[in-house]
């Protein structure tokens, strides 16, 4: 194990940022750039969570107290919008920005200035997307599938929309081509694709996934901007289209995007489960294998959104069989991670807090996706609080949980500092308790006939929206104490060790820490 | 002010759990609804088949995971292990899911052929979805012919809008879940359904009868029911439509043959009542009182009771150059709709009656002043 400073003996001079504000304006440095894209997710989790808030306060009791109809859509709309496209795929690639070059033995990423771009349209599209809130209609609010004919009802605002999802693609495929071309080309000798870490191989697979789909997406949003302004009548029946079109054109997109959202994190927790058992990763191919074959089978379940629409019934029973084949290789991933564990030598410190978290609670999430796959029963389960309930455990307890325990994990190697470990362990526990207080209860709303996206109900509700909404408020202010965490590391705290945790295997934990600016000047050998 | 710190207050109170005690709030609302027909049972048994698989499942994975978490410890001084890669293990993992999923993959599929088998029905019912309400036509059988628009209650429209102030306790467990016209089935035959939409996706939901089924705008999806008790089951829109997606509700009331034989003379009675007055020469004032009441079950949603509309998503009456103007481009927009907005074309929805009564009726409230509109020009221009 050779440190830092033996790599930075060579000719080569390591010179530090540039100072000030332009550091990051013009930054073509992954971590800074990485740092960067964290942040923004931080940001825009806090705005989108204000959203789901407001939605939970108008939920805490049958009648209409809080905001009208239509304000309600805008928030559930806009939550989705800004959590999926804002939060945790910047967060993701905040990650891969940091970890990638780091865990491969690269100096840099590959594309610095496209990084550097890419990151930057994001404060754009953003601020685009939620300045159509002060636009005339408001902002967006017929869901965040944006489905024809609802969609084109918006106002003003309809075009700027739009055209933040565009920017927002280009985006995600910019820094998914940067990712590809890092890993391809600038791994250290001897890093062969079958010992690359884990979170390597699921982001170059979420890579290739962004590319084929966010076109797609493009796509069918543009039709929807042709349709509006230009009179093309791609999803609508009067001239000759067809409203459910669009819905198979985006959820071709839609599905593969879920993936897309929750590979990393798998990556995430196969990294950090063995490190806290202290045990190698139970299967390590069999997981490349898995996280395959979900891609692949993301590409071909996309109709399961749409049971209800009216398909044929052999249709109905592909899209169903294909479904339900996923639960294969997602089953394969959580046995391993059970297997690493099992016999191990373990301790808990906040991240492997968080990974187990993430495992019990995505399986949780797994279950229901398992219960929806069968189309009959979805019949019933579909657009009801139940399948709010599903995505919010893979999504929240699963995309957002693994997020957090990347951060406690990392952060240490990226500050130089220890997290205070009362703190996570505190945050971890409120965390849970209240996420579960906020989204178990939904199931039981759901299966009870409570449909999603409605701001008023029947009384019947009111005693598990309340719970719920209690959850929310408890989970929401504790993300605070995330906040603070994060604020007090990087301002100080006891020093971080280069290998920080005693199980911790892979080449970023072979650098200093906090590393130096350029990750591996000199490619260390891999044997 | 004042207003708002009452609202506040009670919201507060509520958080304290003082105020909440809805009487019949339930905690005990947990699963799915077995239903009232065949199909709604099926659902609810393949519900609770692959539910009970993964209890099953979850105790076996969780099982593991919390023996290993309580057990394999480094504080316990337990040394790791350091095995790893078994292809057995993998195998097997792979096997018995898939063991499974064939298992239940089998009984769905029975229930689904099942359930879109839409043949060899005793009568079908059209149902249009329409911002914010359904529209049911009697396609054939006894009741061929009826036809009528169902919305959500005028109380319960009016407690919703209310706010904080609003007394949803006498709804009991029929708050939002009221409207004035139900669909009046028989108990006993199969009815077929044809869903559709007159502006955006809606979706048609009763969670006793088992399914729910997208209505499409410009397509005709179909599904169907055989209710065997007389009962009043309720649903509501399950597709987000605009605005007041939540407040579009589903009352279906089975009634046994002979009931139902009664309720039909009386529709087909009333309509004859109608027909024959679409003929003759209405006053003005019976078109503003029958045109008031069109107006507020069916346009007051968007452009408001008092004409104001919400500009600029739903343009004001009160003083519009259209309503006030030319009749023929009036009616023309309240028959026809405008496409690309949420101006739905009415001629499918209202009579001759209803329709000249709402123009006539928009032309003349709010301080408008404009003609007065004949069933008959109506007529003549379907
Ligand atoms: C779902 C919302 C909605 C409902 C319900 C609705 N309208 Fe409209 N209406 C609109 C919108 C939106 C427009 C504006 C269309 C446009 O862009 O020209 C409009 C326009 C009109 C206009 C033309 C006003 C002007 O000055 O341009 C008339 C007249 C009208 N509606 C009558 C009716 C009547 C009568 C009913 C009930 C039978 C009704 N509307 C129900 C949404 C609605
Ligand atoms: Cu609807």
């Amino acid at each position: 194990m050779s440190t830092a400073t033996a790599t930075h003996d060579g000719d080569h001079h390591d010179h530090g940022p540039a100072k000030g504000l332009m550091r990051w304006i013009t930054t073509t440095n992954h971590k800074d750039i990485g740092t960067l894209y964290l942040l923004f997710a931080l940001i825009m989790f806090f705005i989108g969570g204000a959203m789901a808030l407001v939605i939970r306060a108008e939920l805490f009791q049958p009648g209409m107290q809080v905001v009208d109809p239509q304000f309600f859509n805008s928030m559930t709309t806009v939550h989705a919008l800004l959590m999926i496209f804002g939060a945790v795929m910047p967060a993701f690639t905040g990650l891969a920005n940091w970890l990638i070059p780091m865990q491969i033995g690269a100096p840099d990423m590959a594309l610095p200035r496209m990084n550097n771009f890419s990151f930057w349209i994001l404060p754009f599209a953003f601020t685009l997307l939620l300045s159509t809130f002060f636009m005339s209609g408001g902002g967006p609010a017929g869901g965040w599938t944006l489905y024809p004919p609802l969609s084109l009802q918006m106002g003003d605002g309809f075009p700027f929309m739009i055209f933040a999802i565009h920017l927002a693609g280009i985006s995600s495929i910019m820094g998914s081509i940067n990712v590809i071309v890092t890993i391809l080309n600038m791994r250290a000798p001897g890093m062969t694709l079958m010992k690359m870490p884990l979170f390597v191989w699921t982001w170059l697979i979420t890579a290739y996934l962004l590319i084929a789909t966010m076109p797609v997406l493009a796509g069918a949003v543009t039709m929807l901007l042709t349709d509006k302004f230009a009179g093309t009548s791609f999803f609508s029946a009067a001239g000759g289209g067809d409203p459910v079109m669009y819905q198979h054109i985006f959820w071709f997109f839609g599905h593969p995007e879920v993936y897309i959202l929750i590979l990393p994190a798998f990556g995430i927790i196969s990294a950090i489960v063995p490190t806290f058992a202290r045990k190698p990763l139970f299967g390590y191919s069999s997981m490349v294998y898995a996280t395959a074959s979900i891609a692949f089978l993301s590409f071909i379940v996309w109709a399961h959104h749409m049971f209800t629409v009216g398909m044929p019934v052999v249709g109905e029973l592909f899209f169903m069989y294909a479904t339900m084949m996923i639960a294969v290789p997602t089953g394969v991933k959580i046995f391993n991670w059970v297997s690493t564990m099992w016999k191990g030598s373990m301790t808990f410190e906040t991240p492997m807090l968080f990974a187990i978290g993430f495992i019990m609670m995505f399986t949780i999430g797994g279950f229901s996706g398992l219960m929806l796959a069968i189309a009959p029963a979805d019949f019933q389960y579909h657009d009801t609080y139940f399948v709010v309930a599903h995505f919010h455990y893979v999504l929240v307890t699963g995309a957002v949980y693994s997020i957090m325990a990347a951060a406690y994990f990392w952060l240490p190697k990226w500050t130089g500092n220890m997290y205070d470990e009362k703190l996570g362990r505190i945050h971890f526990w409120i965390s849970t308790i209240s996420v579960n207080v906020l989204f178990f209860p939904q199931h039981f709303l759901g299966l009870a006939g409570m449909p999603r996206r409605i701001p008023d109900y029947a009384v019947q509700f009111a005693d598990w929206n309340m719970i719920s909404s209690i959850g929310g408020f408890v989970f929401g202010l504790s993300q605070l104490m995330f906040v603070w965490i994060i604020f007090k590391t990087i301002r100080g705290g006891e020093k971080a060790t280069d290998e920080v945790w005693e199980g911790a295997k892979g080449l970023e934990w072979t650098l200093s820490s906090p590393p130096p600016y350029h990750s591996f000047n000199v490619a260390p050998e891999v044997k | 002010m004042v207003m708002l710190s009452r609202k506040w207050l009670k919201l507060l109170l509520g958080a304290l759990g003082f105020y909440a005690g809805a009487a019949s709030a339930d905690y005990s609302l947990l699963n799915m609804t077995q239903g009232v027909t065949e199909t709604s049972r099926a659902v609810y048994d393949l519900h609770m088949i692959i539910f009970w698989v993964c209890v099953v499942i979850g105790i076996v994975v969780f099982g593991a995971m919390i023996y290993s978490i309580i057990n394999h410890r480094k504080s316990k001084g337990f040394k790791a292990a350091q095995f790893h890669e078994s292809t057995t293990m993998e195998i097997v993992w792979t096997v018995i899911p898939i063991v499974i999923l064939v298992s239940m993959a089998i009984p769905a599929t029975k229930v689904l052929l099942a359930m879109e088998d839409t043949s060899d029905a005793d009568m079908t019912i059209k149902v249009t979805g329409i911002q914010w309400k359904w529209k049911y036509d009697y396609i054939d059988g006894e009741a061929e012919g009826v036809s009528f628009v169902s919305s959500l209650h005028p109380d319960h429209n009016e407690a919703r809008l209310l706010g904080v102030d609003a007394d949803l306790e006498r709804f009991e467990d029929t708050y939002l879940l009221e409207v004035d016209n139900p669909l009046v089935v028989p108990t006993g035959q199969k009815i077929r359904f044809l869903l559709t939409a007159a502006d955006v996706i809606h979706a048609w939901w009763v969670p006793e009868l088992g399914w729910k089924k997208d209505a499409i705008p410009g397509f005709i999806n179909e599904g169907w029911t055989y209710i065997e008790e007389p009962g009043v089951y309720r649903g509501q829109c399950a597709e987000l439509c605009g605005k007041d997606h939540g407040f579009m509700p589903i009352v279906v009331v089975a009634k046994s043959p002979s009931d139902y034989k009664a309720w039909v003379a009386e529709q087909k009675g009333a309509a004859a009542l109608a027909d024959a007055s679409a003929g003759r020469e209405w006053t003005k004032d019976e078109l503003m009182v029958k045109g008031e009441a069109v107006y507020k079950t069916n346009c007051a949603a968007c452009h408001l009771p008092n004409g104001a509309g919400v500009p600029p998503a739903f343009p004001a009456l009160a003083g519009s150059p259209i309503a006030i103007g030319d009749a023929a481009a009036h009616i023309d927009m309240v028959m026809n709709g405008k496409s690309g907005t949420a101006m739905a074309a009415y001629k499918g929805i209202l009579n001759d009656v209803d329709m000249a009564a709402v123009i006539t009726y928009e032309r003349n409230a709010w301080g408008n002043s404009a003609s007065v509109v004949q069933p008959a020009e109506i007529k003549a221009k379907r």
